[in-house]
């Protein structure tokens, strides 16, 4: 029978090692996957390679993954500290110690699709004649010069819903989605957190994000957000 | 003598030329003030880039819902007819060319069009674009609300940006606390200023030549 929930956070992050490409879904507090992204801090895992869109939500919720040096490179759409003085991840990308990929939000969504549908680069407008733009490839499509963006996939995504079932299926509360089910669609190991879990499998019409793409369910009820 | 608008007077202007029945986003700051000030009655659907179609006023404390927020990750409220997406198919409205309208905030707009509102170029401090590009290189129209100047009275309206750009020729109509104005083929076109203020008075806070138009208006918002 088929049954993704696993038991405990350990067992929900077991197979993350010194290298993963990690990535974290949650946008303004809505679908962050605590329960998760602490149990990661907890771990001894280094060398991360992580794939957030605001990277002050990780340093939030695993301040110890920045204190320990143990992030390696992030792509993401807001690397900006909220305080006047530099936190530590914009002081380790000063150090030249981390790595950044700074994207678009709408080219760090589309890049994640494309990496779980795949297709491993795609042209677009967004950036074409910017900073953003320099070292990639120009081509003018619909009169319009256009620029190459490369997928973006990873080992595992931790995201959160509201609630799941045996298989996987997901439903999601607000704006809990976000950047969730593109990221479950471009790792090999999708691993969801839900307010709740349902005995029963859910409706097939109020599921938002099919089974198919979730290796684990962690069921985290306590946690906001 | 003249007044400069306030901040929601500002808003309140920006808000007057959103038509029933658009689509449009709103950025950080003034912009998402805007919303507020459209007029009575007027059926506008706003689009917040993390997934809401539909938003409706800022939740007041007891309506706050930890799982429903937007873009400037504010407690919201839905509006009716309002849907919730995921992000990849948020971004593909707006960079599919299915938003009529964004307002956002400015640093500087050329008189070309260009605009420049993501980096500021603070030392030490890391880069946030955040949906901006998507939005000004994505959106029907791309209207900016912004000071007139700087803190320190340098001018934002110029001949080219000097901060790093957010798109080229994008912008088609700019709010600022003294004007109304427009970016034409020709450059900058002023369609609306404060009572009081005279052609120079504008002019020497403007670093890139303005065009006045013939049928100027006077720019007076309600007090806010």
């Amino acid at each position: 029978m088929i049954d993704k929930r696993v038991g405990s956070v350990s067992e929900a992050i077991q197979g993350i090692t010194d290298g993963t490409t990690l990535m974290v879904s949650g946008f303004g507090g809505a679908g962050v996957p605590v329960d998760l992204i602490k149990g990661l801090a907890q771990s001894e895992v280094r060398d991360l390679n992580i794939v957030i869109n605001a990277i002050r939500f990780l340093e939030t919720y695993a301040p110890s993954l920045f204190q320990d040096r143990r992030v390696k490179s992030v792509v993401c759409s807001a690397f900006r500290g909220r305080d006047r003085e530099p936190s530590n991840y914009e002081r380790q990308w000063q150090a030249g110690e981390l790595a950044i990929d700074l994207s678009p939000q709408g080219s760090f969504s589309e890049r994640i699709r494309a990496g779980g549908a795949g297709i491993p680069a795609f042209f677009t407008p967004t950036a074409a004649g910017t900073q953003l733009a320099e070292g990639k490839e120009v081509r003018d499509f619909e009169g319009r010069p256009c620029i190459l963006e490369t997928a973006i996939k990873g080992d595992f995504a931790f995201l959160r819903a509201a609630e799941g079932d045996r298989f996987g299926n997901l439903r999601f509360r607000g704006t809990q989605a976000n950047f969730g089910p593109i990221m479950a669609m471009a790792s090999k190991v999708a691993v969801a957190e839900v307010a709740s879990f349902s005995e029963k499998p859910l409706e097939a019409d109020q599921i938002h994000l099919s089974g198919v793409f979730i290796d684990r369910i962690l069921v985290a009820p306590g946690t906001g957000a | 003598m003249f007044k400069p608008l306030n901040r929601n007077q500002m808003a309140w202007r920006a808000a007057q030329d959103l038509e029933e029945g658009t689509v449009v986003n709103l950025g950080m700051g003034m912009p998402v003030l805007a919303a507020s000030y459209a007029p009575f009655g007027r059926e506008i659907i706003f689009q917040s880039e993390n997934g809401i179609i539909g938003a409706g006023p800022e939740a007041s404390e007891n309506e706050r819902d930890p799982d429903l927020v937007d873009a400037s990750s504010r407690f919201v409220t839905l509006a009716p007819g309002a849907a919730l997406i995921e992000s990849a198919a948020s971004f593909a409205m707006i960079r599919g060319g299915h938003i009529d309208v964004t307002m956002l905030g400015g640093f500087e707009v050329a008189s070309n069009g260009d605009l420049a509102n993501w980096d500021m170029q603070v030392p030490n401090k890391g880069q946030l674009v955040g949906g901006a590009m998507d939005l000004a290189f994505g959106a029907g129209e791309v209207r900016v609300i912004m000071q007139h100047q700087t803190k320190d009275g340098s001018p934002r309206l110029l001949n080219a940006c000097r901060l790093p750009l957010t798109a080229p020729r994008c912008v088609t109509r700019i709010y600022t606390d003294l004007a109304v104005v427009d970016v034409e083929e020709n450059g900058f076109l002023v369609r609306e200023m404060l009572q009081g203020m005279t052609q120079e008075d504008l002019q020497s806070r403007t670093e890139a030549p303005l065009a006045f138009a013939r049928d100027i208006e006077p720019l007076t918002p309600p007090d806010l």
